[in-house]
């Protein structure tokens, strides 16, 4: 169990790694300022964090806290989007404003919007987890993330920014893949009958 | 000798053809005059900079920012058109007064500004122009365009203006 731990840990570490070494690469970072290259680093950071939440609550780092590092790195997540949207504001508010608005004529934006709101109700639920209902717990958490998800992959694919194809293309797949086998393992939907 | 003649279906058909293309008003009249006005983009004002210099060219250029403005209805060109450019290139943000500039049309309605060269910014490769009624000796409606580069590595930027009488 320790080196199938160790093998993950290796993975997760790398599909946050290498995505962002390449990002680094980037030609468009000599032309931006500091405040646009946090925020679009920010939203790599939250992609990777995507493939973490959904191999902790997968079981499958037997023998490590997984629960509790999961909402731990469901905050990170959030503080990522936050820095991400946050730091586009401040490079071009107006930009920025007509995404929140669903008024932007880029088609990522939508999806970028529709993922943010969908991070902040899995938050919010979790957060109120022991206040809520046990059946709307768990299926609105598991529906917002499949929405995240999805959102989030879509968003990151069309946009035209500094991650390299193959590896914004990989961590994708990557992110995909593992959110639909935690998906499956947690199994929400047992929770309709 | 039989295929020319004109047979009672032949003149039944299209007759009947003729009669229903003109009851639908589906036909479209062969005049300039159907030339439409273009549209203001979404997003297009964004970081607009209202009364950006006329200037020979914006920054160290290297890239070309080319188009015709024109009369909706008959697609008269128009001279002396004052159309502003701003975009995210190599030398600044959009935001930035060193991103904006402008330039006048041609007797024949053509424009072209040189600029630096325009580099992909939140999400898209693409390019801010804009025609301000506020800035020009008016008559025609402010347009704000948001035009998309087909690739990043795209040199120039061709835009078509087609305003509307006031």
């Amino acid at each position: 169990m320790a080196v199938r731990n160790a093998l993950i840990l290796i993975v997760l570490g790398l599909a946050f790694a290498v995505p962002l070494i390449a990002a680094g690469q980037s030609p468009l970072l000599q032309w931006r300022e500091p405040i646009y290259i946090i925020a679009g680093f920010s939203g790599i950071v939250g992609l990777a964090f995507l493939l973490v939440q959904s191999v902790l609550i997968a079981d499958a780092m037997p023998g490590i806290p997984a629960r509790r590092i999961h909402v731990w790195t469901g905050a990170g997540l959030v503080c990522a989007v936050v820095v991400h949207v946050a730091g586009l504001w401040i490079t071009s508010p107006p930009d920025v404003v007509d995404v929140l608005l669903f008024r932007a004529p880029a088609p990522f934006s939508v999806w970028g919007a529709v993922a943010m709101w969908a991070v902040f109700v899995a938050a919010f639920l979790a957060a109120a987890r022991k206040r809520i209902d046990l059946r709307i717990w768990r299926l609105g958490h598991s529906m917002a993330v499949t929405v995240v998800v999805t959102s989030t992959v879509v968003h990151a694919w069309l946009v035209q920014g500094t991650m390299e194809v193959f590896t914004k293309g990989a961590l994708c797949i990557m992110v995909l893949g593992a959110s639909a086998w935690a998906l499956r393992k947690r199994r929400a939907w047992r929770m309709l009958r | 000798m039989a295929s020319s003649t004109t047979t009672r279906r032949t003149v039944i058909s299209t007759g009947g053809a003729a009669l229903l293309l003109g009851a639908s008003g589906l036909t479209i009249p062969a005049r300039a005059q159907s030339l439409a006005a273009t549209p203001t983009m979404r997003g297009g004002a964004n970081n607009y900079r209202p009364g950006a210099p006329i200037v020979k060219r914006i920054g160290k250029g290297g890239f070309w920012t080319t188009g015709t403005v024109r009369r909706a209805g008959d697609g008269a060109p128009l001279e002396g058109r004052r159309i502003q450019v701003w975009a995210h290139t190599i030398e600044g943000h959009e935001r930035d007064q060193r991103s904006h500039g402008a330039t006048l049309t041609d007797k024949n309605g053509v424009f072209r500004i040189e600029m630096p060269q325009i580099v992909p910014a939140f999400g898209q490769p693409h390019g801010h122009l804009a025609y301000d009624a506020d800035y020009n000796d008016g008559g025609f409606e402010t347009v704000f365009l948001r035009p998309l580069m087909a690739s990043a590595s795209d040199t120039g930027l061709q835009v078509e203006f087609v305003l509307r009488p006031i």
